[in-house]
């Protein structure tokens, strides 16, 4: 099992709460934006959540094995192995892993719960979903 | 394994394990010389620092790496040209005691962040071609080498035992020990050298140690190649990439080098703590996206690596095929690369440093060795790349698990899939004709395709065996050149014509008849015929895009700098344009990958914190480039005559190869020489060879001369003090030794165009001694 965020757009006030808390969770400031690994953002048809869906497709990028599954099924990044190579960042098919200029190490949404915890409007759930479910792999295919 | 998410730990190869006793492996090494050291700060890609290590001495010493040497060589291999220099002589050949085995790095050697940046470059006099010979490798080394505190390792002299030289960061030494019951060969050693020296027993340990070896094929042979390790913490296989062409790992095992070991402490993604981190991240990133939206629909690198170029050559007639007399073969779609993707282990990451995207470094695991020392064993076979699949090709075998088994073979062996490639094509040539026979090949029946014949060749060869054969094979094709025509078992012009080598060096694995650009790419190179320096066979033949002498030469002066950069830098060629932005052919200059050079400058300056523009890096490799060719006039070569290559590379030598593509040549004969076609009917194949011949070689001549003018060189192809002042050197020594052989050039006529114009032909100038008006 593995748990993901659902965001309930119509109750979102752009507040940016969450924002603040997930970049609390990374790198312990309340700046939020492109600190925080949950971007919500205003279109035309109303609030959007951009975050990692947890399909750990970077997983079978790392080549030092920085990047697991967690207790919670959300693919963590080990700060301490990684050695910046930004793979996981290139070949993140939705740009949900990202990097910050405070420091070489991407970082990404852990399913920790912070931003659910921070939104007053509810907007923000950790749904558990089957793993195959969500499950994607690196292409590896011959031919385009 | 296609599933992919396996988590590292559960991650299975299938390969034979073994339980080393590492207890006594550890009891017989003797420390013979400890040097401790203070690492310095590495500073915007420079540890400013190399390590100078004797072996006959057992000298060890630090020498420090100036602005000076910053400024001219840049880094990598121009480090290299730098060191040898100061400690070779003239008359140093390959197994001479003051010869030296150079691993350098680069600035940027050792990011993480942009594809390929993890390459070492070693230079060496090589036995085959006894000039300097370069070689550029992936695998750990080089970056660990430098996040241990060195630019550059530089070796000389010779042990008198076999030994291992440690680099060991953790501890802050260096250490020559003696090594006595490991294994010689690679696959084996790496393991077991990792195993010991890793500090504790983990995936993540391991990973921190990084060997080079070679191994018993190289003790016989010319074509000893360096193997440099990179642990596969989810196949748990000590993998490796070659240093494969010139003998390099001859000269290492002639040293008695058993093994180098570099185990690096601590090294994250600024390790090299570059001036402007965010702007290598930014291109990294640009990159590592490119190839993940375009290489399925380019080169298909990371599924097949370069093996994808084996159906392309052999739809183009370029595919070698019994020894380069043909370009492609009804069989060949045995071996396109469809064929080794059945067997690649998938969804890994396979660079062969970190970060490297392009992941062009594929394995066959769990590999089943059929015959040799190592027969039933279940190994990881690195590879095949497109030269090895080539090799096979040009020796005329079709089985993919043929070309596997010879592939891993030759790794563990140490010798250079190319180069015993090459070279045993044409002994089964030579078979086919009965200048060889199997009384003279010590009983093998050494003709195409024969499957068995080359490995047991390989494994006598390895074992050292002594007969006369396997011992003057060994050495290639230039001295098995000799030794037929000294026995005069054959006519000598089809022997030196058909045997591929230049300057003493085996071709790599491309037909180059029919381009003209193509041989100079091959011949007027510095260490010998390797697609290394220039690629233009699809620009010159296909796309016609540089039809005159002048665009010829021109290309043949940018792309031979362009790609000598990498090596200044530590960096790998391939992620330049094995995948191209997606309007690169909207572009002024397709050819260049005007982006991607973009992309170079930048990383250079991020690295570095200079302010360089794209014709400043060019200017970096011109530097170097006259260099080695100033050092291989030094040591009594590198001038026109040593630029010849055979005319197989050139047109067919044998009417069978004329026959089979009459067509072609009659219609060239008409085209070039302007022989009416009813005429070409009464002549002979014979006659129109000779003609043929007659044309192509002036034609190679007349492109030797623009090349040289264009190069800033004499008609000799000696740089002249001019241009080596105009890139800015000033030493003397140099300047005097170069302007001496001009000297002596002009008393025996040599400065003088090679190729002889014609009414309304010119060539590059009219001007007597035209380097003296620069
Ligand atoms: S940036 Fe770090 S986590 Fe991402 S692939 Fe590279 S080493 Fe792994
Ligand atoms: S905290 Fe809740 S309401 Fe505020 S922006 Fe985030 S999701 Fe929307
Ligand atoms: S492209 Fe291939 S050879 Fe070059 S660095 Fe990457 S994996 Fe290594």
């Amino acid at each position: 099992m593995v748990n993901v965020l659902k965001f309930y757009p119509k109750k979102c006030k752009g507040c940016l709460e969450c924002e603040k808390a997930c970049s609390n969770v990374h790198f312990k400031t309340f700046d939020g934006k492109e600190k925080s690994a949950i971007r919500i953002t205003k279109t035309e048809k109303g609030y959007q959540m951009h975050v990692c869906d947890q399909r750990g497709l970077c997983l079978d990028m790392c080549p030092v094995g920085a990047l697991t599954r967690g207790k919670n099924g959300a693919v963590l990044l080990n700060v301490k192995t990684c050695i910046g190579c930004q793979a996981c960042v290139g070949f993140c098919p939705i740009g949900a892993m990202r990097k910050n200029d405070i420091r070489i190490e991407p970082f990404k949404c852990i399913s920790c719960g912070a931003c659910v915890r921070a939104c007053p409007e509810h907007a923000l759930e950790l749904m558990e979903k089957s793993l195959d479910a969500i499950k994607q792999v690196v292409y590896h295919k011959l031919g385009a | 394994m296609v599933e992919g998410q396996i988590t590292i730990t559960d991650y299975q190869t299938g390969n034979t394990k073994h339980n080393w006793d590492l207890q006594k492996l550890k009891k017989g090494h003797k420390i013979l010389t400890k040097y401790t050291y203070k690492k310095g700060e590495i500073n915007r890609g420079y540890a400013n620092r190399t390590l100078y290590v004797n072996l006959s001495t057992n000298t060890i010493k630090e020498k420090p790496v100036t602005n000076d040497m910053k400024k001219k060589f840049t880094g990598g291999r121009g480090f290299g040209l730098k060191l040898l220099w100061d400690e070779i002589q003239p008359t140093t050949r390959w197994d001479s005691e003051e010869n030296e085995l150079v691993i350098t790095t680069g600035p940027l050697c050792g990011n993480t962040q942009y594809p390929g940046s993890g390459k070492s470059i070693c230079l060496s006099i090589s036995p085959s071609t006894n000039i300097i010979c370069d070689c550029n490798v992936g695998g750990f080394f080089g970056s660990y080498l430098k996040f241990a505190g060195f630019d550059a390792l530089e070796i000389q002299g010779k042990a008198t035992k076999d030994v291992v030289l440690i680099v060991d960061d953790e501890a802050g030494e260096i250490r020559i020990e003696t090594a006595p019951h490991e294994e010689t060969n690679s696959h084996h050693l790496n393991e077991q050298l990792t195993h010991l020296y890793a500090s504790e027993d983990s995936e993540k340990a391991r990973q921190k140690i990084s060997v080079i070896s070679a191994g018993k094929g190289a003790e016989h042979s010319y074509w000893g190649c360096l193997n440099f390790s990179f642990w596969d913490i989810r196949r748990k296989v000590a993998r490796m990439k070659q240093a494969g062409r010139g003998g390099l790992g001859t000269v290492f095992r002639d040293k008695k080098i058993k093994a180098i070991v570099a185990k690096v402490k601590h090294f994250d993604g600024i390790s090299n703590h570059p001036a402007d981190p965010k702007k290598l991240a930014d291109v990294g990133i640009k990159l590592h996206r490119e190839i993940r939206d375009l290489d399925r629909y380019q080169c298909n690198m990371r599924t097949v690596g370069t093996g994808h170029l084996v159906e392309i050559m052999d739809q183009y007639d370029l595919l070698p095929t019994e020894n380069y007399r043909f370009g492609s073969f009804p069989k060949a779609s045995k071996i396109y690369s469809p064929k080794f993707y059945e067997h690649f282990t998938k969804i890994i990451p396979d660079g062969c440093w970190h970060g490297c995207t392009m992941a062009c470094s594929k394995t066959v695991d769990g590999f089943t060795i059929k015959t040799g020392p190592y027969k039933g064993e279940n190994v990881t076979v690195d590879g095949p790349e497109y030269e090895t699949i080539g090799a096979g090709s040009n020796m005329s075998l079709w089985d993919p698990e043929w070309i596997l088994e010879f592939n891993f073979y030759c790794d563990t062996y140490g010798i250079d899939t190319i180069s015993t490639g090459t070279a045993i094509a044409f002994y089964m040539e030579m078979y086919e004709y009965g200048i060889l026979n199997k009384e003279r090949c010590n009983g093998l029946e050494l003709c195409f395709g024969n499957a068995d014949a080359v490995l047991e060749f390989m494994h006598q060869l390895a074992q050292g065996n002594s007969s006369e054969f396997i011992t003057i094979a060994g050495k290639g094709t230039r001295r098995v050149k000799d030794w037929l025509i000294t026995n005069g078992w054959g006519d000598p012009a089809l022997i030196n014509e058909a045997g591929m080598e230049s300057k003493g060096l085996e071709f790599s694995e491309y037909v180059t008849k029919e381009s003209l650009a193509m041989q100079g790419g091959y011949g007027l190179t510095l260490k010998g015929p390797q697609h290394d320096e220039a690629w233009l066979i699809f620009m010159d033949m296909v796309n016609n895009a540089i039809p005159t002498f002048e665009d010829k030469a021109e290309a043949l002066h940018y792309f031979p700098m362009w790609r000598t950069w990498f090596g200044l830098n530590g960096l790998c060629k391939l992620p330049w344009n094995d995948v191209e932005p997606i309007n690169n052919a909207q572009t002024d200059e397709p050819s260049k990958v005007p982006e991607h050079v973009q992309n170079y400058v930048d990383i250079q300056n991020a690295m570095t914190g200079w302010n360089v523009d794209k014709n400043e890096l060019i200017l970096q490799s011109e530097r170097c480039y006259n260099w080695q060719r100033s050092m291989n006039v030094w040591l009594g070569r590198g001038q026109r005559k040593d630029d010849w290559i055979p005319y197989r590379s050139m047109g067919p030598v044998t009417e069978m190869e004329y026959i089979s593509r009459k067509e072609r040549y009659d219609k060239k004969l008409h085209e070039n020489l302007g022989i009416k076609k009813k005429d070409l009917e009464h002549k002979t194949v014979r006659e129109k060879l000779e003609l043929l011949y007659i044309y192509r070689r002036e034609q190679y001549e007349k492109l030797t001369d623009a090349v040289y003018y264009r190069r800033g060189w004499t008609p000799n192809g000696i740089p002249t003090p001019q241009k080596m002042k105009a890139l800015g050197f000033t030493d003397k020594k140099m300047l005097t030794i170069l302007q001496k052989k001009i000297d002596s050039d002009e008393k025996a006529g040599l400065n003088a165009w090679g190729g002889t114009y014609k009414k309304g032909e010119s060539p590059p100038t009219k001007t007597k001694k035209y380097w003296e008006h620069w």
